[in-house]
C-alpha cells in the first residue's frame, strides 16, 4: 500500500482506480486475505474506492536432470513430464509484485 | 496469466506499469542481514514450524549439548511473552525476544533490531525461531543461510501437501516428536514420503528433542553449517 501511495505522490495522482497485482501460485499469499486486508487499508486514501486485480502467475519448474522446464500441477509436486523425475528446483511462482496502477 | 476483461479506462486515466516486488524492503534488509552475519563470522538457521511443532524444546536441547562446544545465539519470536526467552535462557547462550503484537512472522527488520541488542561476539550459529505459522514465514527472507521446518507426530502425514510454499523453501525438513509417533498413528514413511514429494531439495532428519533419537544427525548436520575458523 505504501508502495502505491508512494506511486501515486510521484505522478501527482488524487485518484487511484485500479492496482493490478501479480501473484505467485506459491507465493503463500491467500487472495481472499489479501483482498480483505486491502479493503481495510484503502480507507482513507487516494486509493479509497480502487479496483484490486490478482494476476496469478502460475508456478513453473525445472528438472534437475534434463533441464526441461515445465508447469507445474496444482498439487505442487514438481514432477518432470519427460522423465518423470521429481525435482525441487522453482522457476517462477514466488512473485508478489505490483505489476501497474490506473490513476488521475 | 489469464487476462481478464477490463473495463475501458476512464478518461484522463493513466496507467502506470511497474514490476515492483512488494517484499523488496523486506529482501534488502534480509541481505544487510545476511552481510553482517557473514562478517560476524557466523550462519543464521531460520526454524519454521506450526506452534508447538517443538522449535523451542529442539533449541533448549540443541543450545545445551551442541553449544557447549559451538557458541550459539538465538532470537526467538512470539506474539507475546518472553517464556520462549526465558526457557532458552538457561543455557549460556545469548537469547533475545521479540514480541510482535498480532504480526504472524518475524521479518528482516525485526530479527536485524533484535541482534543489535545481543553480544554476538564468538557466536558461530544464530537460531532464530520464527512465530509459529505455516503460512506467512514462507515469504519473508530474515537473512538465514538455512531455512528449517519442523513438521511433528501431532500434525498429519500430510502436512506437506496442504501447505506446499513453506516445504518448497525448506533447505531441512524435521519430522519431530518422533517418541510418541507410534502412540499417535503417525505414519513416517507416508509423512517422509511426502516431504519428499514436495521438497526434494531438503535434507530430512527424524528425530526427538525428547529421547535423543536422531539428535546425532541433528548436531552432525549444524556442525556442517557452522562456518570454520
Amino acid at each position: 500500500m505504501e508502495a502505491v501511495l508512494a506511486q501515486a505522490r510521484e505522478h501527482q495522482a488524487t485518484q487511484v482506480h485500479r492496482i493490478v497485482l501479480r501473484v505467485g501460485a506459491l507465493s503463500g499469499v491467500e487472495p481472499d486475505a489479501l483482498r480483505l486486508a486491502f479493503d481495510s487499508v484503502i480507507k482513507g486514501t487516494p486509493a479509497a474506492g480502487a479496483d484490486l486485480d490478482l494476476e496469478t502467475v502460475p508456478a513453473r519448474g525445472r528438472c534437475t536432470d534434463c533441464d526441461l522446464e515445465f508447469d507445474v500441477q496444482s498439487d505442487f509436486i514438481f514432477t518432470c513430464p519427460k522423465c518423470g523425475r521429481i525435482s525441487g528446483e522453482l522457476v517462477q511462482g514466488r512473485e508478489l509484485e505490483l505489476a501497474r496502477i490506473e490513476m488521475s | 496469466m489469464e487476462p481478464s476483461l477490463k473495463p475501458p479506462p476512464r478518461t484522463g486515466t493513466r496507467t502506470i506499469e511497474l514490476q515492483l516486488s512488494l517484499l523488496e524492503g523486506n529482501d534488502r534488509q534480509a541481505a544487510r542481514n545476511r552481510a553482517r552475519f557473514k562478517e560476524l563470522g557466523l550462519s543464521a538457521i531460520n526454524l519454521v514450524s506450526s506452534p508447538g511443532a517443538g522449535k523451542t524444546t529442539l533449541l533448549e536441547r540443541t543450545l545445551s549439548e551442541f553449544g557447549s562446544s559451538t557458541p550459539c545465539a538465538a532470537v526467538v519470536g512470539d506474539l507475546a511473552t518472553d517464556r520462549d526467552a526465558q526457557r532458552l535462557g538457561r543455557s549460556r547462550a545469548p537469547v533475545a525476544q521479540i514480541t510482535t503484537g498480532s504480526a504472524c512472522h518475524l521479518d528482516a527488520g525485526m530479527v536485524a533490531r533484535a541482534v543489535d541488542g545481543l553480544d554476538m561476539r564468538g557466536a558461530r550459529l544464530l537460531f532464530i525461531e520464527n512465530v509459529g505459522n505455516l503460512v506467512c514465514p514462507a515469504s519473508f527472507d530474515l537473512g538465514e543461510k538455512t531455512r528449517v521446518v519442523l513438521l511433528s507426530a501431532a500434525e498429519g502425514e500430510d502436512k506437506p501437501l496442504k501447505y506446499p510454499p513453506i516445504f518448497k523453501s525448506a533447505h531441512v525438513v524435521l519430522l519431530t516428536k518422533m517418541d510418541v509417533a507410534g502412540v499417535l498413528g503417525f505414519d513416517r514413511e507416508a509423512a517422509a514420503e511426502n516431504v519428499r514429494r514436495i521438497a526434494p531439495q531438503a535434507r530430512l532428519i527424524e528425530l526427538s528433542a525428547r529421547s535423543g533419537e536422531g539428535i546425532e544427525q541433528w548436531y552432525d548436520l549444524l556442525g556442517t553449517l557452522t562456518p570454520k575458523g
